[in-house]
């Protein structure tokens, strides 16, 4: 699949809904004349009014943020506050803007003939696969989504897919325990027949990437790390993989689980 | 708003800084739209090496203060890969190329300048000598001698123009412009990126994975606006300003100190079409201002 490139430089994209789910906060924009993104695309976002800039102090840069959800013009990101820039952007109402560059990087990829997908998020990951299901259901298959979550405060995000198998680690929703022990299930039972997507906390990754290596099972890995411009100019972003240090803005951020030395992103999730 | 710049023509006078726009990578993310509204009047790429580098472990980035720290290590393909994969790409842009180098001795800075000396793609050679002579410990552009050995050992070798990249490290920053300018620099340019640190809140230990890292954006714009003015107190070759530009108003700044083109850096990271941005608000300046001309004043 071809990516869909993004209009050059910063475009502004009016906010115009703003939800909560538990700890999570889905801001919505109306972008006129950007391109539909690509599940597992993603978005350089800034607020376009107290956001550093000039004499300003933190935050800086833009944020990175995978595409949870495109509805024509309509954008919808899944944000949880963990630190200067996001705090702002769950701050965002209607009637603000948001600045924004993208859809940027590789998406998601059809599965390999006769694999059906199997979809694994934890935590705020689960944004791209929100958009992702919504492709697979459009094309006629429904697939398992299993999703992972730290407590009864982030479980509400589940409600942002459909039909989603839980896990918490402390038991407040769904299986007591990890993502990644429905997964185990899951592949012992179908390992011939899927292909795994999964976004998440590095330790959930790199999990997953055990797993589905222990079961020969191939799986797509969306991948999160700091970025300042998401264009490939900073190479700040870089993953160890087998041939090198490779730019996940412009070669991932989705990425082969057995290109890989480690699904474990230094400074990632911070 | 044309620039004349080491007998380049160039149609304004915003460029870019080393290593903040990969004009490939960027092609990839924007497609064609990227060069029919090219934003600078020339292109400045990454520095090369002799030999690939990987670059630094990662976490390599920061953010400080009205700007960041990066680690970046100077990942490149070497002189090879590059000659092999980057160079005719860049040829293809609609602006003169200039070609950043660094040596880790003055043999491998002599290797690298006479490997484009020839090339007709290129139109200038930007040495970047913020670095440690191996042979001697010394960093190249922290002393004036050691910048006139540089450049005495490689001007007889090109006869494009010679672009100085000097290191705000120096004690003595003009005086090493002026070694640069005796020795036979076209011109110089500055200011790198000052050395900085950031200590993980979690572990109490170095953040980026180089420990240190450069601190650049608008943290550094006064620091860069101070060293090009006595840069161009002690020189009369021209003056390639950098260090925070944001706005049109702090490109005039630094022309008013004595630079005849400006480069964007860290600004282009938050949008990647700034520079345009930036060039029209300097053409909307330059209707109602006067720009202090240090030669003819």
């Amino acid at each position: 699949m071809t990516r869909t490139t993004a209009p050059f430089g910063r475009r502004m994209a009016p906010v115009t809904a703003r939800e909560e789910h538990g700890a999570y906060v889905v801001i919505r924009c109306r972008d006129r004349t950007g391109p539909a993104p690509q599940p597992g695309q993603f978005y350089m976002l800034t607020a376009a009014e107290r956001w550093g800039g000039g004499e300003g102090e933190r935050p800086f840069l833009p944020r990175a943020f995978s595409v949870l959800r495109a509805r024509g013009p309509e954008l919808h990101f899944l944000i949880e506050e963990v630190g200067p820039g996001t705090k702002r952007l769950t701050e965002l109402e209607p009637g603000e803007d948001l600045l924004l560059v993208g859809p940027l990087g590789n998406g998601f990829t059809k599965p390999r003939e006769d694999r059906e997908p199997l979809l694994v998020g934890g935590g705020v990951g689960i944004a791209p696969l929100a958009i992702w299901q919504d492709e697979l259901t459009a094309g006629g298959s429904e697939s398992p989504v299993l999703l992972g979550f730290r407590d009864s405060d982030h479980a509400p995000g589940a409600a942002l897919l459909s039909d989603a198998m839980v896990a918490t680690d402390d038991g407040s929703a769904g299986h007591h325990g990890r993502v990644t022990d429905l997964l185990t299930g899951e592949l012992d039972d179908h390992g011939d027949r899927v292909e795994v997507y999964a976004c998440g906390p590095p330790a959930m990754l790199e999990a997953v990437r055990a797993i589905c290596g222990d079961h020969g099972v191939p799986a797509q890995l969306a991948l999160e790390s700091g970025m300042a411009c998401g264009f490939g100019a900073c190479f700040g972003c870089v993953v160890p993989t087998v041939d090198g240090y490779v730019r996940l803005c412009v070669d991932g951020p989705v990425l082969d689980a057995q290109m890989l030395e480690s699904a474990v992103v230094a400074g990632a999730g911070h | 708003m044309t620039a004349e710049f080491c007998g380049l023509e160039l149609e304004h006078p915003v460029i870019n800084a080393s290593g903040t726009f990969d004009a490939i990578a960027a092609r990839r993310a924007f497609g064609d739209e990227l060069i029919e509204r090219f934003p600078f009047s020339a292109f400045v790429s990454k520095t090369v090496t002799l030999e690939p580098r990987q670059g630094n472990p990662p976490p390599r980035l920061w953010e400080a203060a009205g700007g960041l720290i990066n680690s970046i290590g100077l990942p490149n393909k070497g002189l090879a890969g590059y000659l092999e994969h980057d160079l005719p790409e860049l040829a293809r842009l609609p602006v003169p190329l200039i070609v950043n180098v660094m040596g880790f001795s003055h043999g491998e800075v002599a290797q690298l300048v006479h490997a484009f000396a020839e090339r007709d793609e290129v139109s200038a050679l930007e040495l970047n000598v913020s670095c440690p002579n191996v042979e001697t410990g010394l960093t190249i552009g922290a002393d004036p001698n050691e910048v006139a050995a540089l450049l005495h050992q490689v001007r007889p070798l090109t006869g494009k123009p010679l672009i100085v990249k000097l290191t705000p490290s120096a004690t003595d920053v003009a005086a090493v412009a002026r070694a640069a300018e005796e020795a036979g620099a076209d011109a110089v340019s500055l200011i790198n990126t000052l050395r900085g640190m950031a200590v993980d809140p979690r572990t109490g230990q170095p953040w980026l994975g180089g420990t240190t890292g450069g601190l650049s954006g608008p943290a550094v714009r006064p620091i860069a606006l101070a060293q090009v003015h006595a840069v161009a107190q002690a020189v009369e070759i021209p003056i390639v300003g950098m260090g925070g530009v944001a706005r049109g108003a702090d490109v005039l700044d630094l022309m008013r100190a004595g630079a005849t083109l400006v480069a964007v850096g860290t600004e282009s990271f938050r949008d990647p079409a700034a520079a345009l941005r930036i060039r029209s608000e300097v053409s909307e300046l330059l209707a109602n201002t006067a720009v202090f001309d240090r030669r003819s004043a």
